[in-house]
């Protein structure tokens, strides 16, 4: 029997949206305030869906501790914290939630438990994002 | 006497390091908070304010003012910016949630007619926050 498992975390980080490949005045008509030279941040929350049939025997998809200890090492530890423009994954693309949304999706994929459904990003309270792959 | 409260929200970022301690104490003290290149988050301001209600409006203080006033000193002012390096509020203090709800308070004092300022609240997250509610 398939079920679906959804688990939120969170972390908090600075950005910067700015891109070379445009002149600082297209930079800032595209990014507005989020352009600003120092950066600023924001409370994020992921959440990840994972699905798998329900094992017999324990009644889950998967083991929560092991998806905890997944993603605090592979998620949490990289991003918390930090501002993302210095992380090497955001060298060269700009570090929009659409993108972080990608690369966590990319880095719960190593997750070999249960099968990845999608992953949402929570920026603010008032937007969000969702890769579910392609 | 009756208490009203308005939230507004911004994001920022910022850092804790104190320049006359080593890079040992800094991280000892804040932590993950001590990394220079900064982080940032969505803060949750709650101004309350205390007065009268008005017999005939039913009101306590203009509320279209209150958001245009918070807007102008407060979140005009620290939203999407670095808290350290672009403004003047913490240039001798830390941006720490204590010191924002304190420079919070300072910017807003005074300057809220016909009610008086009550307290200030800053959520740096859902589950962290500061009260200033001025020198009691």
């Amino acid at each position: 029997m398939k079920a679906y498992l959804g688990r939120r975390y969170h972390f908090v980080a600075s950005h910067r949206l700015h891109t070379d490949a445009y002149d600082a005045a297209r930079n800032r008509d595209v990014y507005g305030k989020c352009n600003n030279p120092y950066g600023h941040g924001h409370n994020y929350t992921i959440e990840v869906v994972m699905s798998g049939p329900v094992d017999a025997k324990t009644g889950m998809v998967c083991d929560m501790a092991e998806l905890d200890a997944f993603a605090g090492k592979n998620v949490l530890a990289v991003f918390d914290h930090m501002n993302l423009n210095t992380l090497k994954v955001f060298e060269h693309q700009v570090p929009t939630a659409e993108n972080l949304c990608i690369e966590v999706y990319n880095i719960f994929k190593g997750f070999s438990d249960a099968r990845l459904e999608r992953v949402r990003v929570e920026e603010t309270n008032n937007n969000s994002f969702e890769y579910a792959g392609e | 006497m009756i208490l009203l409260t308005r939230k507004a929200d911004f994001s920022a970022a910022h850092f804790y390091w104190i320049d006359e301690w080593s890079e040992e104490e800094n991280v000892r003290a804040f932590g993950l908070c001590a990394n220079r290149n900064g982080h940032g988050h969505n803060y949750t301001l709650e101004v309350t304010v205390a007065g009268e209600v008005d017999p005939i409006s039913g009101f306590v203080v203009d509320l279209k003012a209150l958001k245009e006033i918070m807007e102008r000193e407060v979140v005009g002012v620290y939203d999407h910016r670095h808290l350290n390096h672009e403004i003047a509020d913490f240039k001798t203090t830390l941006p720490t949630t204590e010191n924002i709800a304190i420079a919070v308070w300072k910017r807003l004092e005074g300057k809220i007619p016909g009610a008086k300022l009550h307290r200030v609240r800053v959520y740096e997250m859902p589950d962290l926050f500061a009260d200033y509610m001025g020198e009691l």
